[in-house]
């Protein structure tokens, strides 16, 4: 009898885990697949789940809306926002980790605190500011916000991957006549590789899905691939089939990104506080 | 173990040497962190103070309070203000509630799970703007979306969602976006928990209720924390779900506060109005900070 209900509650797990999981993933299963149809076959009503697919939007995409114009622009922006982030704070959480003082922790409780800042209440000064720079629909200007804005998560981050390193080795080191610069460039940083690649992953995937400064500082120039897709939002822009084609292709690598590093962006974005 | 993780303190008289070399090099990251906070801040305070519009040179001058007053009469800001809260709030108790039964689900052992978990959290990495227009396009157009041919395929007549229901719809899309994330972060903690003390308190008789309530939900309560205020930081500030599938309409029954302040500042250039809707918006992001930041620094060990 126990046998019996425990069976069938696996079952029911089983389902109901499936279920939900195949629900949610729906919408992104359905954009691959129309991604493959045809304009004229992406509208069809009802929407067809068997079909012959075709590259055709994937053609368009690439010849008419100079796809790799966008790509190019959001690569540059997160890789230049996640370089210049990781100099700053690689030895501001070095500082922290290994030289604390009595200010750190509120160092760091107020380095947290400044993104709670709402970015749509400093709209109005980065937009201006950004015109009078010049910066506007720049990819320096968007990396340079997208780096500021990220600063404080890549900082705690890297201060609680820091602080697994044990500081005796570093203080070994230290011994052996190496300088502070030494001991951070040759015994910390091989030692917390794998953490800063979770981290500069992390400022990448962050980047990369940025939404709100990309659309309101960029136009057409500096554009990444959020705003390119944001176009198709025109009304005289429901091409469904190059939409999707456009979409998987902005997604999937981010997609797998995420799907590869789970557990490193979990600590991330709760600051290290869930591991 | 402990032990060595712990970090000795440097002494005598290396210590004010190490001092310094430690405020040299935290110094960069503090100082570019404070320009970036207060200038901004100091810049939104003063343009709220006076008449600033990008196409109208002939308003300037100080205005006082004016830009203030005309926003807090103004009903289409108290609907945007409504609109945050009811999206914050709404989106909070959909992806922290569903998020929590979710991750007790994705912990049980069964077929294919390590696959389900996958594509449960997927959504969280797509993109906004792909999200949103997803939904909007591929889902729910009322005549070519999948859920409209769904309706259509029982008989019922399908809803123009958008247009309809407005906020609710957007508030599903966003919800689509953050259950996933409070599903990957409560997952975590969950996975942490001891199993033997699931197994003691099975075998005192525990029933899957009271072992949720004392057991699990105590043991999330740091990770559910996080989530809600992480979550809390992006949801003030939803933009992008907004403009791509409403631009905060029909009228303005899908404006929230971040949407308005825009639509103020780069629609109608009026820089002193938004000015003032982004010094309130920085006021309310303050208040729900002041108690989400206590609550998670309490539950961190630094």
């Amino acid at each position: 009898m126990a046998i019996k209900t425990k069976r069938s509650t696996k079952i029911a797990v089983t389902c109901l885990g499936w279920g939900i999981a195949l629900w949610l993933f729906f919408p992104i299963f359905w954009m691959i697949l129309t991604g493959f149809k045809s304009e004229v076959q992406a509208v069809s009503t009802p929407p067809k789940l068997i079909f012959a697919p075709t590259l055709s939007s994937y053609a368009e995409v690439f010849e008419r809306a100079s796809y790799w114009h966008f790509t190019f622009n959001t690569v540059i922006i997160s890789v230049g926002a996640t370089v210049g982030a990781l100099l700053l704070a690689i030895p501001a959480a070095y500082s922290m980790a290994f030289m604390p003082s009595k200010r750190t922790r509120g160092t760091l409780l107020w380095m947290l605190s400044t993104r709670m800042l709402p970015p749509v209440g400093v709209l109005v000064p980065i937009y201006l500011l950004a015109r009078s720079t010049h910066l506007l629909d720049t990819c320096t200007g968007l990396a340079i916000v997208n780096m500021l804005t990220n600063l404080p998560i890549i900082v705690w981050m890297l201060f609680t991957f820091f602080r697994e390193v044990p500081a005796p080795i570093l203080e070994a080191g230290r011994m052996d006549g190496a300088t502070r610069w030494q001991e951070m460039t040759m015994v910390l940083l091989p030692l917390a590789l794998p953490g800063i690649a979770s981290t500069a992953l992390l400022s990448l995937i962050l980047c990369w899905n940025e939404a709100f400064w990309s659309l309101n500082l960029t136009s057409s120039n500096a554009a990444p691939l959020t705003a390119f897709i944001a176009s198709f939002s025109s009304p005289e822009g429901l091409f469904f089939g190059k939409l999707s084609a456009a979409s998987t292709l902005a997604v999937a690598p981010i997609l797998v990104l995420g799907w590869i590093s789970q557990k490193q962006l979990v600590r991330g974005l709760t600051f290290g506080a869930v591991k | 173990m402990q032990a060595v993780l712990e970090h000795s303190a440097p002494k005598g008289a290396s210590e004010r040497k190490g001092k310094r070399t430690g405020l040299l090099l935290l110094s960069p990251a503090v100082l570019i962190l404070l320009v970036w906070s207060l200038v901004p801040l100091a810049m939104t305070l003063w343009y709220s103070l006076i008449n600033y519009n990008l196409i109208d040179p002939t308003l300037h001058g100080f205005a006082g309070f004016s830009n203030y007053w005309y926003l807090l009469t103004d009903p289409d800001f108290l609907y945007s203000l409504l609109h945050t809260v009811i999206l914050v709030v709404g989106v909070l108790i959909i992806s922290v509630g569903g998020g929590t039964l979710l991750a007790i689900l994705y912990d049980q052992e069964f077929f294919g799970r390590g696959i389900a978990r996958v594509l449960v959290i997927s959504p969280f990495f797509v993109m906004p703007t792909v999200s949103a227009l997803l939904w909007k396009n591929l889902m729910l157009h009322p005549i070519y979306g999948v859920y409209s041919a769904m309706m259509r395929a029982v008989g019922l007549t399908p809803i123009d969602w958008l247009a309809r229901f407005p906020l609710l719809t957007v508030m599903m899309i966003v919800s689509w976006e953050w259950l996933p994330f409070a599903v990957l972060i409560l997952l975590t903690a969950v996975q942490s928990l001891d199993s033997e003390q699931k197994e003691a308190a099975r075998m005192d008789g525990a029933g899957p209720i009271a072992q949720f309530r004392h057991i699990i939900l105590p043991h999330l309560s740091r990770a559910i924390s996080v989530v809600v205020m992480i979550e809390t930081i992006y949801l003030l500030t939803i933009f992008a779900e907004i403009s791509v599938t409403t631009a905060g309409g029909p009228g303005v029954a899908s404006t929230n506060l971040a949407y308005l302040i825009y639509s103020r500042a780069l629609l109608q250039f009026d820089v002193g109005g938004a000015s003032a809707g982004g010094v309130l918006a920085i006021i309310i992001a303050n208040v729900a900070a002041m108690f989400l930041v206590r609550s998670v620094a309490r539950n961190l060990e630094v």
